[in-house]
């Protein structure tokens, strides 16, 4: 049999198209022509499977799945202003969106106010909501069913001071905070992997995150502190399988650090999450998921001594692949995202961010984020797939791939270890360079036609598809800026100083910094002063330009 | 640019944003073409990138923006250029720029733009093409 896939591969693809190495994943993985029961033999239902929400999770972490509720269908609700994503989320709850992703404005993500200097012609950008103070958040969560839908925060380096101002602004609502839902994606280890949104060192950023954890464990139980994230790595250039191994690993670092913190762990372990990028290859995406949830599971049972199942679940937020969408021939899209979003559901995810067509151009329009979620409505209520649960378990393709996930996923868990664990191979370049080879790799197999994308490097057509872009509001910075101003001016400076001050205090130390934020933060001291006083006593990180 | 001296490009990531995948791959892909890169990294201000690249005596400088922040970015670059008296040093960009800002950003100096999915060959192309050009002038 392998002789003749050796053969196969050397020659064309039989349905006639020019790729030269067709049987590969995104992974490298070699697929063969055929899969049968050898290559599962030893395979056991019970040991590698496991009944849907039994340990160890293969076949999804609830016993109903969707049979009893569907996944959360989450979108994006941000939009440059506070008060405009507001509107954006009451028109997705509308639309029939059971939660939402907010994402943060440039300046927002990078820890400065709008009114700093280096943030000119980036307020309101990549769109996101700029965030500045407690006015903010009250105006962008005004009239929000919070009993009904989830809030998702794409906030990672300033999680704690996102994460007070959510609590201030829902304290003032006299909504009970222990009840409140929602995640916060505060994985500060992917900053410095891929999406480089980081200000201070990876240990006082640690110790930012389990605050964080320990302050959410206590008084928010039903809200997620994290949600760790391989979904950026991806989108940096990771394979399917550095992205699985990695956030694997920064999760179990995660894991360490709050035991390390002194935290049980099955006293913040049910609350961690994930989240996941489905890329192009259908089959490996849901091999991928299969092979995290059981690794989990296994990790978190055997090596950190876990009681609760709980703490042994790998709980999912997933979003189709903004990296695989093609400028040209934007409209292709809609159909790689449809297939993407097929995949994640087959694979069992809890939460669900489809991506909109023109995203590779621009900022999308409501026109193209509405077929986006449309898209999932009829993955829930056509295509017949949510009827049973994990339909495609025992496939001995499906089957042997997960297990050879699993098995590359030690492989790298290895590497860093030898490394020194996560953090240490993150002051060493590991990420930033695997990650930087993968994407070259990938680059390069397209251009050679090795990987065939339909519009970029075959099918091509030179006339461009013409189609609707979104406009972003010109006069919004200067309003932003106007409004921050005056907010500065009018509060009491010497209550601001010394709420500053108390912020300096603790993190000198080592107390919890939550209630002293949520305590400044609701006398409008801005994002922008606090971290600006993290960066005085924790100093900033730089990263070596490696490519 | 001197006659048998490589070229030399600077590519940096200005503004905010950490996405620097793109930057990453054209970074490679020059020098593997034979060019001198400098790549700078993240989060450079307009005023450091115009240092970089007068320090270095580069010949181009590429900046990948994908925030929607080209305009002001650009705007400001190729001002202190002039400014310096460097106003020769190329510049092109990449990134998700919509076309509707293609002619702004040309007439104001920007070379070039090449949107995702741009194959690193077209960049390479364009940059011996226009590089070499302007040395016979």
């Amino acid at each position: 049999m392998d002789k003749k896939i050796t053969k196969e591969s050397k020659g064309r693809h039989e349905n006639g198209s020019q790729q030269e190495t067709p049987f590969k994943n995104l992974s490298g993985f070699h697929i063969k022509s055929l899969y049968a029961p050898e290559d599962i033999s030893q395979f056991n239902y019970e040991t590698d499977l496991g009944q849907p929400g039994k340990y160890p999770f293969t076949r999804g972490i609830y016993e109903t799945m969707y049979r009893v509720k569907p996944w959360t269908i989450r979108q994006l609700g941000s939009l440059n202003s506070p008060a405009e994503a507001n509107q954006r989320i009451r028109q997705l709850i509308q639309m029939g969106s059971t939660g939402v992703s907010i994402c943060l404005d440039m300046p927002t993500i990078m820890g400065r106010d709008s009114d700093d200097p280096l943030c000119e012609g980036e307020v309101g950008s990549a769109g996101g909501v700029a965030i500045d103070s407690l006015a903010d958040m009250r105006s962008l969560l005004e009239g929000i069913p919070l009993d009904k839908i989830s809030i998702n925060f794409v906030s990672n380096s300033q999680s704690s001071v996102i994460l007070a101002m959510f609590v201030a602004a829902v304290e003032e609502r006299s909504f009970p905070i222990e009840r409140l839902t929602g995640t916060m994606q505060n994985d500060i280890l992917k900053e410095y992997q891929a999406q480089k949104s980081y200000y201070f060192p990876p240990r006082p950023s640690m110790r930012l995150t389990i605050d964080t954890i320990k302050f959410c464990s206590q008084y928010l139980p039903r809200f997620n502190p994290i949600s760790i994230s391989g979904y950026h790595l991806a989108s940096a250039g990771a394979t399917p399988v550095q992205e699985c191994a990695f956030t694997l690993a920064n999760g179990f670092t995660y894991v360490e650090e709050g035991i390390k913190a002194g935290l049980s762990v099955d006293s913040f372990a049910p609350r961690l999450s994930f989240f996941f990028k489905v890329h192009n290859d259908f089959f490996e995406n849901i091999a991928k998921f299969r092979a995290a949830r059981r690794i989990w599971a296994r990790t978190m049972r055997d090596k950190y001594k876990a009681k609760d199942p709980r703490s042994w679940m790998f709980r999912l937020h997933t979003q189709t692949s903004g990296s695989s969408l093609t400028a040209q021939q934007p409209e292709n899209n809609i159909i790689r995202t449809t297939i993407q979003a097929l995949s994640a559901v087959l694979a069992g995810t809890q939460s669900l961010h489809t991506n909109s067509f023109d995203e590779a151009l621009s900022i999308p329009t409501p026109r193209s984020e509405k077929l986006a979620l449309r898209t999932q409505q009829i993955i829930a209520n056509e295509s017949g797939v949510i009827n049973t649960i994990d339909p495609l378990a025992g496939s001995y393709y499906l089957e042997s791939l997960t297990n050879k996930m699993e098995s590359e996923c030690y492989r790298y868990f290895e590497t860093i270890e030898n490394l020194g664990g996560v953090i240490s191979a993150i002051e060493k370049g590991f990420f930033s360079r695997t990650i930087a080879d993968s994407a070259f790799k990938y680059q390069k197999k397209i251009e050679e036609k090795k990987r065939i994308i339909v519009g970029l490097n075959e099918f091509v057509e030179d006339e461009e598809m013409d189609i609707e872009l979104r406009e972003t509001d010109p006069e919004f910075e200067r309003r932003k800026v106007a409004d921050l101003i005056n907010l500065k001016k009018s509060r009491d400076q010497n209550l601001v100083k010394n709420l500053l001050n108390e912020i300096r205090e603790v993190i000198q130390g080592t107390d919890n910094i939550m209630p002293s934020l949520v305590k400044a933060v609701k006398s409008y001291v801005t994002l922008g002063e606090i971290i600006g006083v993290m960066r005085e006593v924790f100093g900033e990180f730089r990263e070596e330009s490696i490519y | 640019m001197t006659q048998g001296k490589r070229i030399r490009i600077l590519i940096a990531k200005p503004g905010l944003d950490g996405h620097d995948r793109g930057a990453k791959v054209v970074a490679r892909a020059l020098r593997n073409a034979g060019m001198e890169v400098i790549y700078v990294g993240l989060h450079q201000t307009p005023l450091q990138i115009v240092n970089a690249a007068i320090d270095e005596d580069v010949d181009a400088i590429g900046l990948s923006i994908l925030s929607g922040a080209h305009k002001t970015i650009f705007t400001k670059v190729i001002a202190l250029l002039k400014k310096r008296g460097v106003p020769k040093v190329l510049v092109f960009g990449g990134g998700t720029i919509p076309k509707k800002d293609w002619n702004g950003l040309k007439s104001m100096g920007v070379g070039e733009i090449f949107t995702p999915g741009s194959d690193t060959s077209k960049i390479i192309n364009y940059l011996n093409r226009t590089l070499k050009r302007d040395k016979n002038v």
